[in-house]
């Protein structure tokens, strides 16, 4: 597997929570080679299964790994003359969407612009401020009669962002939250195909995280997994945010602590880490994490569950940046966590 | 298409080489003359190929090549890129782009903190961008050195692109201002006048139209007109206020801007020869921005001067949209509008 050529495909493919059909298709063909069936449940989680080897006398026990492939835009919310009044679909900051390029999904899929009213004709106080969203339009050109045989009310509108191969392997797009978690997922499945388990394996492509971890629950649910690990992405080092704020770029993945974390899963991945020399760093998570950790922890009966996060900068920006070789110890470190799971250890998480 | 070709060059003010290599080979047939001047304006005579009494007409036609950007300006312990702004950019536009810096094309990025670690009530105001430095994905000062140099130029990386099919025929990218006019100005070469035309692709227009004024001081032009890509702001308003330029409503006359009030003996000519050739105009209802056409009426003596614009959504901006319709009628209106000049105004 090209790893860049991966995340690439699968950051510009489209999939808007709720709406993430497009890139659910590019998933699973990626794993297709490296899983033993899927299937796709009432929610839109793709879920696939790779089957572990069990020796004689264990029970059988699973691994959820969860990354969810939604990702953050806008919706079509009505016209005014040529052009398209919008709200948001998850925190888009507006902000950082002036004069972004944009493909709205109508009947067929148009380019368009990010129109605002250009410096020239502001007033200083108006450029001092944020422009307010009913001062944004979706602008695709068309002139006002037009539009609405084209475009509808509830249509989708997606960054229109060419993933790009920074210096160092860095590589910054789009939906990089959380397709590098997705990515690392892939990586992962790679990986076990060359190691023995024992435990089966979930991997969950998981949607509509950006609007509440509501595909994580119910996938959760219907995995009914041992233990989960959730993989999300979390704020890399980056100009104009502090130390304590953030996780170090290519310092691997951040294991969480806290009470979304069950010990045990943690310690296991640590020890992993420690074993395999990858590079990790620990992220203290005292309240509730945001990903989809949360909701799997709390599915059934209850779930032992780990967080790993991918650091990135940028987050919710269609520039968002992440260290390939983040990805990879990420994957890396699930695979080599999961290979070491046995029956012995599912009896110690009761513990 | 030649728009899509010069919308995708780069060249920032001062940087204009690609702009002006690939313009000069446009016009290597149509042109009897053609110099680059000290500043780097690219000059080129198309001498009168129609009979005419006495003495032909000099007329300068210009368009500017460069178009805003940035400069290199530091490089950060981080190895990210601080620069510094080249033309009149609104700072609120930077958060979340992509841009290429120096010649090598090194790609890079302007990032922005994080939604999650902004308070409800900072999101309502501007972004500070007093600290926004680019991301090119190395992390030390050294490893960007190898790449990047103080003063390289940096521009947006947007490629244009042609949209949805309409009545406006309507494309997008960057760099539009100006080189819609550029555009323009290379078709208006193609004709047969009974004036002496030099077509001149300025300099340095978005830094103070510092190119057309010594292109014009060489020149000595009887009169001038500047083809421009011009602010348009006809999206959806509460208050009645001007929409400046409207998109696919014809080229734009420039009475008054912040640069020039211009020629009435001119502006009346482009009005008279639209009509006759019922070729759609408009004209531009606000004094906003200046052009070239401010430092050429000041040139020497004082030489009657015009603007005619495409208007351009987004200006300044990282990707900019206008209207084939209002390309098309504005190289019609420039070659009528010369066809109609023979002796004197």
């Amino acid at each position: 597997m090209d790893l860049v050529a991966h995340l690439k495909e699968i950051t510009m493919a489209t999939g808007l929570s709720g709406h993430e059909g497009d890139v659910r298709g590019l998933i699973q063909r990626t794993w297709q080679p490296y899983v033993d069936e899927f299937r796709v449940d009432a929610l839109g989680n793709l879920i696939a299964l790779k089957r572990g080897q069990r020796s004689a006398g264990t029970g059988t026990h699973s691994i959820m790994l969860a990354a969810h492939m939604d990702e953050i835009g806008l919706m079509v919310t009505g016209y005014e003359g040529s052009f398209l009044r919008f709200t948001r679909v998850g925190g888009v900051d507006l902000r950082t969407i002036l004069g972004q390029e944009v493909t709205v999904h109508g009947r067929r899929e148009l380019p368009g612009v990010i129109s605002s009213r250009p410096p020239h004709v502001l007033t200083e106080e108006e450029r001092a401020a944020a422009v307010p969203v009913d001062k944004l339009f979706v602008d695709v050109g068309l002139a006002a009669d037009e539009l609405p045989t084209l475009v509808q009310v509830g249509d989708l509108v997606s960054m229109r962002r060419e993933t790009i191969e920074l210096q160092d392997e860095y590589l910054s797009g789009k939906a990089m939250d959380d397709r590098a978690g997705v990515a690392s997922l892939t990586v992962c499945l790679e990986e076990l195909s060359r190691l023995h388990h024992e435990w089966d394996v979930y991997a969950v492509a998981t949607t509509q995280e950006e609007v509440g971890l509501r595909g994580a629950m119910a996938s959760a649910y219907g995995t009914a997994p041992t233990v989960g690990i959730a993989v999300d992405v979390g704020f890399g080092a980056q100009v104009g945010v502090s130390e304590e704020e953030s996780i170090e770029m290519d310092g691997g993945p951040a294991i969480a602590m806290g009470p979304n974390i069950h010990p045990t899963v943690r310690v296991r991945l640590v020890e992993t880490a420690g074993r395999y020399e990858i590079k990790y760093q620990t992220e203290v998570a005292p309240g509730a994490t945001g990903t989809d950790a949360w909701a799997i922890q709390v599915a059934r009966e209850g779930v032992p569950t780990a967080l790993l996060s991918i650091p990135l900068r940028y987050m919710h920006t269609s520039v968002e940046t992440v260290c390939l070789r983040d990805v990879q110890r990420t994957g890396r470190l699930m695979a080599l966590t999961i290979a070491s799971l046995d029956e012995a250890f599912a009896a110690s998480l009761a513990q | 298409m030649i728009l899509q070709e010069l919308s995708d060059l780069r060249g920032v003010s001062g940087c204009e080489r690609d702009v002006r290599a690939y313009i000069s080979d446009q016009v290597r047939e149509l042109a009897d003359e053609r110099r680059t001047d000290a500043l780097g304006n690219l000059i080129c005579l198309r001498r009168a190929r129609r009979p005419v009494d006495g003495t032909p007409l000099k007329v300068m036609v210009a368009a500017h090549m460069d178009e805003i950007g940035f400069l290199v300006t530091g490089i950060n312990r981080d190895g990210t890129v601080r620069f510094g702004k080249v033309g009149g950019i609104d700072d609120r536009i930077l958060l979340s782009k992509q841009v290429l810096i120096g010649d090598q094309k090194i790609p890079g990025v302007i990032g922005y903190r994080p939604i999650h670690l902004i308070s409800a009530k900072d999101r309502q105001a501007a972004p500070d961008v007093s600290r926004a430095a680019i991301d090119i994905g190395s992390s030390s000062k050294t490893s960007t050195e190898a790449r990047v140099s103080l003063g390289d130029q940096i521009t947006f990386r947007t490629s244009f692109q042609t949209m949805e099919p309409g009545g406006l025929r309507c494309v997008s990218g960057k760099a539009l201002d100006d080189r819609a006019g550029c555009a323009v100005l290379i078709d208006v070469l193609r004709e047969d006048y009974a004036v002496d035309l030099y077509a001149v692709f300025t300099a340095q227009e978005e830094v103070g139209m510092r190119g057309a004024r010594v292109a014009a001081d060489a020149i000595r032009p009887d009169l001038a007109f500047v083809l421009e890509g011009t602010v348009c702001d006809d999206l959806p308003k509460e208050e009645d206020l001007s929409h400046v330029t409207e998109v696919g409503k014809g080229p734009a006359i420039t009475f008054m801007d912040r640069s020039v009030v211009a020629d009435r003996r001119l502006v009346d000519l482009l009005v008279r020869t639209a009509q006759a050739n019922g070729i759609p105009y408009q004209f531009k209802k606000g004094v906003f921005g200046g052009t070239d056409a401010g430092a050429i009426q000041l040139s020497r003596e004082g030489v009657p001067a015009v603007a005619l614009a495409v208007p351009c959504r987004n200006i300044h901006a990282p990707v900019s949209i206008l209207s084939l319709n209002d390309l098309d009628n504005a190289t019609r209106l420039m070659v009528a509008t010369l066809h109609g000049l023979k002796g004197s105004l």
